[in-house]
Formats: structure tokens, sequence, C-alpha cells
């Protein structure tokens, strides 16, 4: 006996009254996309429940895959058995078997109220079919190393031992679109990774000043989102060629203001992609007292410009929490690579920590900066990446 | 030419020599260089890196680029003892290793370290139970290879990787040269930290290979420098080596999804044509590495019928090329118990995806006739 299925348990989303049902098909899609890699398996839904049938795939990778998709609160890999007694005692005994443990317990919850038996009832038949067939495993109801689930449906019956986290949230793309500013940082990757978490389909805005900023650091943006990618679809990245509007404020514009007076650009900028890509709101790696740029007057100043939500997800963390964060989603190495971005070019000797609207308004009031914004949405180049993008540059070599 | 002697060395594949080439004249730069071609260079070896990675289902930064499987045993072994000695002084190997693995740990004894020789049965085979055994308070490092270059005897990596994962404070290091692409290995599954892996036996160039260090493992880097190779391997990368191992690797990987029936069935036959001949004796273990036979013609020097089938353009060799200096006896051949007359016979067959069965039935026939040939000059 081998097993069959992998049982995916949705947590909140069980909670969403009327929208479910396209909550649901979310999920199954965006499972179904995730798995392409492995032709037999196939999701399907039955009665509130959804399932991973393996078809002979081996299901360790599977599982890696199933933890990172969004929606999915719990999996366990399962035994399908029909709902006969003598097959249930069987399956569960293999699933102890499988399990690493010595204290085990019998959960049987009977939905199917035709089975002749009930769930207490039946814990104790197969409780007990487990210690006659066994060695050494004694039953433990307070804290068993493992937990034998038998799930009596209609269908049929499932047997799972252990329940493997899943990594919660929302199924990509059932919250609506989101533009991520991507700066290639520690904190802009968390951000849409966060977002991405409740549901958010995300596209990426990149400000791109060459000669000032190199290739490798547009590189690292486009690596970044991979890593996004890898929690959900795939991701639109619009690159900004940014160089003549920068150069513009900081030459016009007084030294100290310049660094707010940029960040108003970036929001207009990305305000326009949000009108022409017909996304709702913007995403930022944004957090309250974090650095000069980022105190309430500043947000404030910045905010002004757009009437977009801004969603800023980090708001309220702790540096070390967002860094633990980009650990865990693999982006941290990538964001700590020594490479100049936009933000960190041009750094003036004294940025205000508490600019004011009125005073910022009067200075851009002086300077037309318009056919320059203009420019650089013009020129903003469009990549996608995609789970499957690889490199094909070098495909000659490798 | 029938070459059967691919555990030694392959035949460069053309199409790896022509991407080293490539590499070479095109992306010359150094990949530290901050310029433009240096970036190019840099992104051609992350990639390089990455497509490894996938190959072998581990992360890019875990792939580290070294000039072969001695080098990455080397880096490997010194590397845990000199890093963790604080820790432990103790570690354990087997009596079948490769002499990269058995001389390295040798030489750690010389710096006050005690190694462990745990011993196999007559196929070359370690108990999961002597590891176990084995395990002290103070061991920081069980390095077994996965199949023997000798026999082919695949050791049981996954149990050894499970019962080590019962140790947290010791690493486990793996040397899959001579696996690479023709056995399975899940260095997931197996819970391996430290895996070697070598170009030219996959007919890639010498002078490339992969060590896989998993992450969070800190090793004492044998060189020091610049700190590239995540600081384990400070010099220049060598990135035309690199992507030409990657695409060594890439080709080999497809042959064993596609191939590995091929590969076994020419194993299968040529062991029962060895096996009915008089006076010669498989010394392999039968549910071996596809790609491996070793055998015995006691009473016949080893030499000899290497040299007369290499007037035929046959090549084989006598027990590993890389302990083929040492006088007379096997070492592996002798770990496993065998009598003296078998261990200083010898002989092994080493197949490759690109060999034919055709070549295979010349071989046993070539075989067959200088074994006729020498024992009619006896009489």
């Amino acid at each position: 006996m081998q097993y069959d299925h992998i049982l995916i348990r949705y947590g909140e989303m069980a909670l969403k009254g009327k929208n479910i049902r396209s909550f649901i098909q979310a999920l199954q899609e965006n499972l179904q996309v995730k798995l392409k890699d492995f032709p037999n398996a196939k999701v399907k839904r039955t009665q509130g429940r959804m399932f991973v049938l393996l078809n002979g795939h081996e299901p360790e990778p599977i599982i890696e895959i199933c933890k990172k998709v969004f929606g999915i609160h719990s999996l366990s890999l399962a035994l399908k058995v029909e709902n006969d007694v003598e097959q249930i005692k069987e399956a569960a005994l293999e699933a102890l078997k499988k399990a690493d443990a010595r204290t085990f317990k019998v959960a049987a919850k009977r939905v199917d109220k035709n089975f002749p038996h009930g769930s207490l009832e039946m814990n104790q038949i197969v409780g007990s079919h487990l210690l006659v067939n066994t060695e050494g495993y004694t039953v433990d109801v307070h804290e068993p190393d493992v937990e034998i689930k038998v799930e009596i449906r209609e269908e049929a019956t499932y047997i799972t031992s252990e329940n493997i986290s899943g990594a919660g949230g929302l199924p990509v793309g059932t919250a609506g679109k989101s533009l991520l500013l991507l700066s290639g940082g520690i904190d802009s990757p968390v951000a849409g990774y966060l977002a991405m978490k409740r549901g958010v389909q995300l596209e990426a805005i990149h400000f791109h000043s060459p000669p000032y900023t190199s290739e490798r650091a547009r590189q690292k943006v486009l690596d970044l989102t991979k890593k996004l990618v890898g929690y959900g679809k795939s991701i639109k990245v619009h690159i900004v060629p940014f160089t003549k509007l920068q150069q513009e404020i900081f030459r016009e514009m007084p030294d100290s203001y310049a660094m707010t007076i940029m960040r108003r650009m970036m929001f207009r900028i990305a305000e326009a992609v949000c009108e022409q890509e017909n996304i709702l709101s913007l995403t930022t790696g944004e957090n309250l007292g974090q650095v000069a740029s980022q105190t309430m007057e500043s947000m404030h100043a910045i905010n002004e410009v757009t009437n977009y939500p801004v969603i800023r997800p980090l708001i309220a963390m702790d540096k070390a929490e967002v860094v633990d964060i980009s650990k865990e989603i693999d982006t941290y190495e990538i964001s700590i690579l020594p490479y100049e971005d936009c933000c960190t070019i041009f750094v003036p000797k004294s940025p205000k920590t508490r600019p004011r609207r009125d005073k910022i308004n009067a200075l851009e009031a002086r300077h037309d900066f318009g056919p320059s914004i203009e420019e650089a949405i013009a020129g903003i180049e469009t990549i996608h990446i995609t789970a499957k993008s690889e490199d094909t540059e070098f495909e000659d070599l490798l | 030419m029938i070459y059967l002697d691919n555990s030694a060395t392959t035949i460069p594949d053309p199409s790896v020599v022509e991407s080293y080439q490539k590499a070479s004249e095109k992306f010359f730069a150094n990949p530290s260089s901050v310029h433009q071609l240096g970036g190019a260079t840099e992104k051609l070896l992350q990639t390089a890196k990455q497509q490894a990675a996938s190959f072998l289902q581990v992360d890019a930064n875990e792939i580290i680029f070294t000039s072969g499987g001695t080098e990455g045993n080397n880096i490997a072994i010194k590397g845990i003892a000199l890093e963790h000695q604080n820790r432990g002084k103790h570690i354990i190997t087997t009596a079948v290793e490769h002499p990269s693995v058995d001389e390295a740990c040798q030489s750690l004894e010389t710096l006050g370290f005690e190694v462990t020789v745990l011993p196999v049965d007559e196929k070359g085979l370690v108990d999961v139970r002597d590891v176990k055994e084995a395990i002290r308070e103070d061991t920081i490092l069980v390095s077994i290879m996965h199949v023997n270059n000798e026999l082919g005897t695949i050791q049981p990596i996954e149990k050894i990787g499970k019962l080590l994962s019962n140790y947290p404070k010791l690493y486990f290091h793996v040397d899959a040269v001579q696996s690479l692409g023709k056995v399975p290995l899940d260095i997931q599954k197996a819970q391996i930290d430290l895996c070697s892996f070598s170009g030219h036996k996959i007919h890639g160039l010498k002078g490339t290979g992969i060590l896989f260090v998993r992450k969070q493992v800190s090793l004492f880097p044998l060189f020091h420098g610049g700190g590239q190779e995540n600081g384990l391997r400070s010099g220049t990368e060598n990135v035309a080596g690199g992507v030409s191992m990657v695409r060594a690797l890439r080709l080999i990987k497809e042959k064993q999804q596609n191939q590995t029936n091929h590969l076994q069935a020419m194993h299968d036959y040529l062991w029962n044509e060895l096996e009915s001949i008089e006076g010669v004796q498989i010394n392999s273990p039968h549910n071996g590495a596809p790609h491996i036979l070793n055998l015995s013609v006691p009473g016949i020097k080893p030499e000899v019928i290497i040299h007369m089938l290499g007037e035929k353009e046959i090549y084989i060799s006598t027990k590993s090329a890389c302990s083929s200096k040492e006088k007379d006896e096997s070492k592996v051949l002798a770990a496993c118990g065998l009598p003296r007359e078998i261990t200083i016979s010898g002989l092994r067959i080493s197949l490759s995806y690109n060999n034919t069965q055709e070549e295979m039935e010349r071989f046993v026939a070539s075989l067959k006739e200088a074994i006729h040939q020498f024992k009619e000059v006896l009489r």
C-alpha cells in the first residue's frame, strides 16, 4: 500500500461565505499550475475537500511545492480506501508503520452516517487492530507522537497520519492586483511576499538609473521577482528609465528635499502604470521610522501625490522580523548583494526628516518635471517573469 | 577502439569541449570585475550554478565549482575537521574509500584526529549498524562513498543519512564521483551535508567538478584569498570549467533518464557471459552499479590480460587507476576479506552509455581468447 494522494485543507477560506467557490477554484487552478512538472498529478475536489492525486509520483517534491501555495492551511499524505472496516484497519496499520513514532492515537470521524460503526467505536476497532499487529507501540491519547486520522466520508475513507503546515493566507489572485515598488533591498520583496499571502496578484515596478546603477542591479531585481513567482503566478516587471528625471531632481531641487521629491516622482509614475495596467493599489516596503525617508512626516509628504491605496505590509515590523522573513523566502542572499540602486546613489548629506507638504509643493512648482516624467513612462520596458523563465541567454554553452 | 575504463576517466563529449572553448573565448573576464564584461561573466557563472543546482535538486548557492573529486573530498573532509575540531576530533569512514578520502583522513590523524574505519562485507557493503555503533560524543564527520569505484557496490546512503539525522552535531559527506549520472542519489532525502562530484567521469573535462555544501555548513577553507566560491575556494573562478561541467551534467542526466536500461542490459550480458568462463570469479555484487564489473582470474597477472586486450585496442583496468601504482594488491578487494589470489588479480570493466552491445560481445570473445592463450602457454 502506498500513499496515493495528498489531502489539502484550506483554513481561513472556509469562512469566506458566498465567495468561497471562487476562492476554492482559484486555489485549485494555482495548485494545478504549480504541479505542471508532474504530468500525472491531478488536483481534485469533492464535497468540501481538495486533494492531489499522485498517480505514481513521489509525494515529497509535490509536498514541497504545496507548502509554498497560499490558501493551503495544512496538508497530509493520505491513503484512500473503501468504506470497509477491514480495508480501513489495514491502511491505518500501514500509516502507523510509516510514521516515525512510538506512541499513537486514533481519531476516527464518521461523516457518512450510513457507515455502521460510530466514531468512538471505530477508534476502538482500529486502535486495537494496531496494538495487536505491532510491537513496541503504545497508545497515548494526550500527546501522541502521531495521530492516525480516519475520516469516513460518503465517497471513501481517508487515512492520514501527519499534518504538515501550509503557507496559510489566501490564493494568489483572489484579492486583485497591486503594483510593488521593488528596489532590490531587503524590504520590498518581503512586502511583496506578504501582499501575495493575502491573495494579491503582483506586478512590480523598478526604477533603473544607468549608468549610476548597473546591469547587475537590474538583474538582481529580476532574480528577486523570480523568487516571488515561486509563491504565486508569473509577475510583470516594469523597468522605468529613471536617470534623466533623477538627475533633473537633484539639479533643480534643494539637496535636503531631493529625496522626498524623488519618491513623489516614483509614486506618480507608479500610479500612471497602475492606470495603464488596471491595478488598484501600490505596495511598498516602507516601515515606520526605519530610515530618514520613512518618518511619519515623510510618508505624509510622499503620499500626497496619489490617492491610490498604498499597502505597507511591513509598516509595524522590526527590521529583524523582516530579515527573518527574507531568509525564509530566500530573497535575503540576493538582496544583500552590494550593487547601487536608485535610492542609494545621490544620497544627500542631510535629507529632511520632517518634510512639509506646502514647502515641497512650492518647490515643485518652480520647475516643470512633466516632460521628463512622460519620457520615463514612455520608456518603460516590461518583462514577464514566469516560473519557467530560464535564462536562454547561455543555451549554447550550458 | 573499445573503451571500457570509464571509471578511470571518460572520453570528453565534443559539445563539452566546445562549450569550454567558447566560454573561455567569449567570457574571459574576471567575474569579480565591476565592468560590463565582468557582469556578463558573473551572470554566466551564476546561471551555470543555477542549472547545476536544479539537476542536483539543491540551491544555487550550495554549489562550489572545484577541480574534481579529489579536491571536493579534501575541501569537505579537512574543512569540516579544521572548522569544528573544538566540538570533537573523531571521524568515521570506511575501508573502501577512494584514496582522496582515505589519505585526507589519515593526514588528519597526524593532527590529532581519530579515525574509525568501518569494515565491509565480502561485496564491499557497509552495515548501517556498524555506522551507528561507531558514533561517539566527539564524532564530527562521517564520510562514506555512494558507489565504490572498484566494485560498483552501492552503499545504503539514504539509510545512513536517516540514521545520522538523529545526531545533529555531526556532518555527513558523500563521495558521489562514481555514481553521478549512473545511480540515483537524492541529496535531500539522504540528508547529505557535503557531496563531491567530478566532471571527467561524466564525459566532462579534467580539472572540473562540483562540491555541494549545504547552507549553514561552515568549512575551514583550504585556499585563502579573494573569497570566491562562498569563501571556500579563493582564486579567480574557473568559469569555462564550471560551464563545461554543467553541460556534461546536463548530457549525462538526459542519458540517465533515457538509457539506464541500455547500461543495465550490457551489464547483465557481461555478467552472464563472464560468470560462465572457467577460472573467472566475479567480485562485484549482483545488485551493484550498472556500469562497474570487477572480476578476478586467479593465477593470471592482470597486467598480462590488460596488455593482451590492449593490443586489440580494448581498454580495461586493474583495480582503480588512482591506486594502480601501488604494488599488487587491491586494497578494496582486500578489505572485502577476499583471498590474496583474488585481490592481486582484480580486473575492472567500467561502462559508459556510449558503449554498445556489439562492443560487449567483442570484448567477451577477446577476453576468452586471452585467458585461453595464457593457459596454452602455461601448459
